[in-house]
């Protein structure tokens, strides 16, 4: 190594090290574990991880937060690849508590896996804001595990707004009650699709066509033309990501004509919006959001431009909301003592992007259920006492 | 008919996935495990033409095929040769491939995590009906069998009829014969790798017409491929082929008469059912 390569290596060791020093004593360590690679890193590409950037960048932007002394700390974030590996998530997240001391973690993304890392949160007494698991277990899980929340729902509170959705369209006289139902043969969509069930019968909906298929399938036409045989008024799936874009796209060339459509995960993303275009306009999917309200619009100003992609109708500003809840709750405490700051989340209440917060038994039970793509957007149309939701549109044709 | 059609189409979808491999493992002796990855490079330059270049994204071949064909070459002669002068026998080479080429899938998906972002990809390309014997099917689908044929075609005519295509028969047959007939296996092998990887990479601009990727997604055609491979009988390519199809058409037998949930069992069934009857696969020789 020449002298000059010595020189130039040492002044970037150098200018590396110092504000890394200077940053050190004053920061707080959060960190971050989910999904890059594997089966769910599309999903958490698009929901979990730009909005954890976004939340760092709009924390450290204005200084960092405030503790008690009036000193500001900014946010150190260290992210893990799980690999979509439950055995990896609960690794990681022993390694940011143990190695890594850090001050607090972002819950997991996906049912499976917060649900495999939730005793690891427990044991070292981290507060695990869950946002992206559905299950109706939330409140045995809650009594388990005093310091887990929830915020996105319940498995039969996304079957029955579905279902009510229907039942209206049935009783307005738009559709008959004939439903063809299909779901992804994978945790997620064999509890909804057992969820829907009983509810689609006691809403006098009658499923004439029920069938799963597994997680991956390369080609759902035999599907779509299966549940098209059995001349439905409604279409409705469990789907993933992948199977979500596919079952759409057939439905469109099969000419599968139902006036409600609707597909589960992945419908509120951008690139749904962006592959079917014209096409999506009034198709109905899980989730949604009150996209007119001053702070969406905000926050999908300030995602784009942090993240430079666009923001998802749904998981995504509830992520972002429940990083609101632990920030407020650090701040109010004016540390990073972790038992306290979990007994604020439980007792506060906290202003976030989605309106005002306030945890019931640590279950959030104000959310989203439906949404429906109306005029180039995701907007929320059904909810559990959300405000701001939208009429309910008929889909003609595709 | 419907479950005919289906079956094809899904067979040549199959087919579009496991050709690469076939030269790769029948002919360079790799089984390599990184071989859906190139898939998903030739749908990633497939959808940066449509996405971010607004031009056709056929021009993905341009892009993709090319690039795989130079790279896959490199990764031989640089990556590969070493294990394969240092193996002594066949299944030491076997088990050397597979754990350096699990080793390059984890790198691969890596790096166009890093090049493109962790996010699923997809683009609307033909997604229009088609009538055929009074159903539709999507033109995407139909323009990847129709593609499928064409390389299919495109390889047997190279395997049968052309003098390196001899060669490489006869390297896939007994590659330590053929050096007495003054075959250079080094350099032909590396030239099968690199062809497969061409080929892997036409494949995926084709299935990304019409199926949503994603950085990571690749170990799934690697699965698939790998089922057929060895399905077909190593190194066989009409083997593969028609493992491909009957594959396709199982499934969507299986799919239409009985459960759509029971396609993936339906298919391993066949898998295990073709290894207990011909351990060598449909067309293997038996050594």
């Amino acid at each position: 190594m020449n002298r000059r390569r010595a020189l130039s290596l040492a002044s970037l060791a150098f200018s590396v090290c110092v504000p890394l020093a200077a940053a050190q004593a004053e920061t707080i360590k959060i960190g971050a574990v989910a999904p890059k690679t594997g089966p769910l890193a599309g999903g958490a590409a698009v929901t979990q991880w730009p909005s954890i950037k976004l939340w760092v960048s709009d924390v450290n932007g204005r200084g960092g937060l405030t503790m008690k002394d009036g000193s500001k700390r900014k946010i150190e974030l260290i992210e893990y690849d799980d690999r979509t590996n439950p055995g990896e998530t609960i690794k990681a997240v022993e390694r940011l508590a143990t190695q890594d001391k850090a001050d607090f973690i972002v819950a997991p993304y996906g049912t499976g896996l917060n649900l495999a890392s939730a005793p690891v949160f427990a044991k070292y007494g981290y507060p695990q804001i869950a946002v992206s698991a559905i299950t109706d277990k939330t409140k045995e899980l809650a009594k388990r595990y005093p310091s887990m929340f929830f915020t996105l729902g319940t498995t039969t509170a996304f079957a029955q707004s579905v279902a009510d959705i229907l039942k209206k369209m049935v009783a307005d006289g738009t559709i008959g009650n004939r439903v063809a139902m299909v779901n992804v043969a994978d945790a997620f969509g064999i509890e909804l699709a057992e969820a829907a069930r009983p509810i689609f019968k006691a809403a006098g909906l009658e499923i004439v066509y029920d069938k799963s298929y597994p997680l991956g399938t390369q080609d759902l036409a035999p599907v779509v033309k299966g549940a098209k045989a059995a001349k439905p008024d409604a279409f409705v799936a469990w789907s993933y990501p992948p199977d979500t874009f596919g079952l759409t796209e057939l439905a469109k060339i099969e000419g599968l004509n139902v006036k409600a459509f609707y597909t589960a995960v992945a419908t509120c993303f951008p690139a749904y919006g962006g592959k079917f275009g014209q096409s999506a306009e009034n198709v109905l999917g899980a989730g949604g959001i009150d996209v007119d309200s001053a702070e969406m619009k905000g926050y999908y100003e300030r995602h784009k431009q942090v993240t430079g992609v666009a923001g998802d109708y749904w998981a995504g500003p509830v992520t972002y909301a429940s990083l609101q809840v632990l920030a407020q709750a650090i701040e109010a405490v004016g540390s990073v003592d972790r038992k306290a700051v979990t007994a604020h989340i439980k007792q506060g209440s906290f202003k976030t992007v989605l309106g005002n917060w306030k945890f019931n038994n640590q279950v959030i039970d104000q959310f989203w259920t439906v949404g429906q793509w109306q005029n180039g957007k995701f907007v929320g149309v059904a909810s559990t006492g959300k405000s701001g939701a939208k009429a309910v549109r008929v889909k003609t044709g595709w | 008919m419907d479950i005919l059609i289906i079956g094809l189409l899904l067979g040549a979808t199959y087919c579009l996935m496991a050709l690469g491999l076939t030269l790769q493992y029948g002919v360079a002796r790799i089984m390599n495990l990184a071989a859906g990855e190139w898939i998903v490079v030739g749908g990633f330059a497939a959808y940066w033409s449509v996405a971010l270049q607004a031009i056709n994204p056929m021009w993905g071949f341009v892009i993709a095929v090319p690039a795989a064909f130079v790279l896959n070459w490199l990764i031989y002669r640089g990556l590969l040769m070493p294990l394969i002068r240092r193996a002594k026998t066949r299944g030491a080479l076997e088990v050397d491939s597979i754990l350096a080429t699990f080793g390059m899938s984890f790198v691969a998906v890596g790096l166009m995590r890093a090049a493109f972002g962790g996010e699923f990809f997809n683009y609307s390309f033909w997604a229009e009906p088609i009538d055929l014997f009074g159903s539709a099917y999507g033109k995407n689908r139909l323009a990847a069998a129709a593609v499928a044929v064409l390389l299919c075609a495109a390889l047997y005519v190279a395997l049968l009829k052309t003098r390196v295509g001899m060669a490489m028969r006869a390297l896939a047959i007994d590659p330590s014969s053929a050096r007495l007939v003054s075959i250079d296996v080094e350099k032909l092998s590396a030239l099968a790798f690199a062809a497969g990887g061409a080929v892997a990479a036409a494949g995926g601009v084709v299935l990304s017409t019409f199926l949503t990727l994603d950085a990571s997604v690749g170990v799934l055609f690697t699965m698939k491929a790998l089922i057929i491979v060895i399905m077909g009988g190593v190194g066989n390519l009409r083997g593969a082929i028609v493992a491909a199809l009957l594959l396709g058409l199982a499934e969507s037998a299986i799919a239409s008469l009985v459960d759509p949930g029971l396609t993936l069992a339906g298919a391993y069934l066949l898998f295990v059912l073709v290894l207990l009857f011909k351990p060598e696969g449909l067309f293997g020789v038996r050594r």
